[in-house]
């Protein structure tokens, strides 16, 4: 047994490898990145576990999938947001046979630290109709992955691991248990439980819902669902890291709480049931969609008091932290050293000083700025910061590739000068496809592929494919030769720059530009893993 | 006892590694820590806050409570002000005395101090001066953490055996020069 300093993420991965991990597939995406980054380091220095970003969240998926076909225990890691690219793989692979165990590791981001939505992957969890853990600690999530393999192999069906940023990114010590060997390759027994053609998935289906009661029966049993009842006439259901809010006041209440914690789905009824009837008010603390709560409050008429996020006792938007509780658990606010009454100007996050994108809008901007009509469709990605001030060029960011083929419905619309703006690294990820659309119907739209050789956003992972072969790319699908451009991302080039964008925002057909230069992070870190090398 | 810290500057100032050598030094007393940190896009030029506990009991939460905080340890006097309302009423602000503008609103600098002086417990730190002592302009992180130690429940030998575990990749002359800046910053 040893001791670590573990970041959750990291805790999860060493978990993974510990369970006997074959291999790892995921796309960057914070606050998830941390699992794979470990899990690499881990490769360098052991030669295993296969630790491989993908092009997209499906593609990992898949790629894990392949590997659990073979028998492998293996994890696919993204952000929740990844898990709606994976959606189609995920459903369905719900209505395999699995055999190599098979985890999902999601991380979310309720209140929104670095994500566009505060979706809850449980909900994913209870749709696809598979079992999901949800780890409260470091320790904890280190010891659930073994505990998620052996399940997914018990029950034949993938495994969801939830994580929430706040526990993704904070670091505590960890005793781990010794490593698991790995499973041998063997291909699934029988394949036809790997077709699904509407008679084979028919079969499937029925069989999952049968798993899904050995699913609820766990529920009932396990220790990730520990209930106390201490004769209280309130009950606290606490679940993700509402556990820790809740222990955190727990001292500083005047009375005792009957408690009940869930880690794991589907839902203990019973338990649930149990709590319910030994109390007469019921608290809800769960970080993320109030889905506990709703499946208690139902539609027809509740007979005993429900607090939570639906009632308005607990804030709907958000994470949840020590404070925001303590109103429902009865408890006045803490006092604290005077508040400044000064004003504060916020300080939001900026692209870096130098980056390369700044020089890109600028001349964006100035050729924007002569136009009647025009529009900057943008995406994911560090230039997304392009649309604070003083740059506030991007008008729209929606999802990962969308710049692309929202320019293209916008244009076939009838919308004049319409552009896209996005990065190399989101270009493979799900841009491809939206140009091989643009060509197929010949729009009249201006892509700009802002290259800087990495994925900027979550620390400067490498881009899937050296991003020089971007140009092929869009010659090889068809866009014409005189309108694929790669020119420097650098103020010198301002005027020859500008000139460019105008001269192919008036071609009415497809057009591509790739501003290139290197990410200044992304080099800082390349010369210091250099200079660490020597 | 429980010693809550609020760890606050801008992306890229390094206040994780503020954070880093406290953790490790706590670690080093066999103390229970928790360290959240601030990852993707917060990083850039933004502020940045992270959440230090440590304590010889359980720990629950990441973070930490309003009203809660024995410290607010600040790289930077505005960002100092952005979280005072996690310090407690008797709990101390420490903050690098410097400016970092990277806003244009930014605040004249002489309110920003003159408030942080009305907190009852308080402390600006010349950060500026001692990396120019400590002839190492990369040492405001360890004097800031070196002006924190004396409040600290870890022992100043313990930071100082933290920065030779953090550089361990790196020279003497280095590891040297960053614990002359604790040493500097603990002198004020
Ligand atoms: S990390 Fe790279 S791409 Fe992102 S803002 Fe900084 S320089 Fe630009």
């Amino acid at each position: 047994m040893e001791t670590y300093a573990l970041l959750g993420d990291e805790a999860i991965a060493l978990g993974a490898v510990d369970a006997g991990l074959s291999a790892a597939y995921g796309y960057p995406g914070t606050p998830s990145t941390e699992i794979m980054e470990y899990l690499q380091q881990i490769e360098k220095k052991e030669g295993k576990p296969l630790a491989r970003w993908s092009a997209n969240e499906k593609t990992a998926y898949e790629e894990a999938l392949g590997a659990s076909f073979y028998g492998k225990r293996t994890l696919v890691t993204m952000k929740h947001v990844g898990l709606n690219v994976a959606a189609d793989a995920f459903m369905n692979s719900a209505l395999l046979d699995i055999r190599g165990g098979l985890v999902i590791a999601i991380a979310d981001d309720p209140g929104m630290h670095s994500s566009q939505n505060e979706q809850d992957s449980r909900y994913y969890a209870e749709f696809a109709h598979i079992p999901c853990f949800e780890p409260v600690n470091q320790q904890q999530a280190y010891d659930v992955m073994s505990e998620a393999f052996d399940l997914s192999e018990k029950l034949h069906v993938p495994v969801m691991v939830r994580l929430v940023t706040r526990l993704s990114h904070s670091r505590a010590a960890i005793k781990t248990s010794s490593r698991k060997k790995e499973n041998p390759g063997v291909k699934a027994p029988d394949v036809k439980q790997w077709m699904l053609l509407p008679a084979l998935a028919r079969k499937q289906w029925h069989s999952l819902l049968k798993k899904e009661k050995e699913m609820k029966s766990i529920s009932e049993t396990t220790d990730w669902n520990p209930m106390v009842i201490k004769n209280s006439k309130i009950g606290v259901i606490t679940s993700g890291l509402g556990k820790n809010y809740f222990l955190e006041n727990l001292d500083q209440c005047s009375q005792e709480f009957n408690h009940l914690h869930i880690g794991y789905y589907p839902l203990p009824y019973d338990k649930i049931n149990k709590i319910a009837s030994s109390s007469e008010t019921l608290i809800v603390i769960e970080e993320g969609e109030p889905l506990i709560e709703k499946q208690l409050r139902g539609i027809l008429p509740l007979t005993i008091d429900v607090k939570g996020k639906l009632s308005g006792a607990i804030p709907r938007e958000g994470e949840l932290t020590p404070d925001t509780i303590r109103s429902v658990l009865g408890l006045s606010p803490k006092a604290s050293a005077i508040s400044s009454s000064m004003p504060l100007p916020g300080r939001p996050p900026q692209l870096c000083k130098g980056c390369p994108h700044d020089d890109t809008y600028t001349f964006i901007k100035e050729v924007v700025s002569e136009l009647k009509e025009s529009a900057v469709m943008s995406d994911i990605g560090c230039y997304a910061l392009g649309a604070l001030p003083p740059l506030q060029v991007p008008e729209t960011i929606v999802c990962m590739g969308a710049s692309i083929t929202m320019a293209k419905g916008a244009a076939e619309s009838g919308m004049k000068n319409v552009m896209a703006v996005l990065g190399d690294s989101t270009f493979f990820h799900s841009g491809l496809t939206g140009l091989v659309d643009c060509v197929a119907d010949n729009v009249p739209v201006t892509i700009l592929v802002l290259d800087n050789s990495t994925v900027g956003m979550t620390g400067g992972q490498e881009t899937i494919l050296p991003s020089e072969r971007i140009k092929q790319i869009a010659l090889g699908v068809g866009v014409h030769p005189d309108h694929v451009h790669v020119v420097n991302a650098h103020k010198n080039d301002h005027d020859s720059n500008t000139a460019l964008l105008r001269k192919e925002l008036n071609f009415n057909g497809v057009s591509l530009i790739i501003p290139v230069r290197e990410c200044i992070e992304y080099f800082r870190k390349k010369r210091k893993a250099e200079k660490g090398d020597n | 006892m429980k010693y809550d810290i609020i760890l606050c500057g801008v992306g890229g100032q390094g206040v994780l590694s503020v954070a880093a050598a406290i953790a490790t030094a706590a670690g080093i007393e066999n103390l229970n820590v928790r360290q959240s940190e601030v990852h993707g896009m917060a990083q850039r030029g933004g502020a940045v806050l992270s959440h230090l506990r440590i304590s010889d009991t359980e720990i629950h939460s990441d973070l930490v409570a309003e009203g809660s905080a024995d410290m607010v340890l600040s790289m930077e006097p505005l960002e100092s002000l952005r979280y005072i309302s996690f310090l407690k009423p008797e709990g101390i602000v420490i903050s690098a005395q410097e400016p970092f503008i990277n806003i244009p609103n930014y605040p004249e600098l002489d309110k920003i101090h003159t408030e942080i002086k009305k907190m009852k417990n308080s402390k600006l730190v010349d950060t500026a001066h001692i990396a120019k002592e400590s002839q190492n302009p990369r040492a405001s992180n360890m004097a800031i953490v070196g002006a924190a130690s004396r409040y600290l429940p870890v022992k100043t030998e313990s930071l100082k055996k933290a920065v030779a575990i953090l550089f361990k990749n790196k020279s003497d002359e280095i590891i040297n020069k960053n614990i002359r800046a604790i040493e500097l910053g603990g002198s004020i």
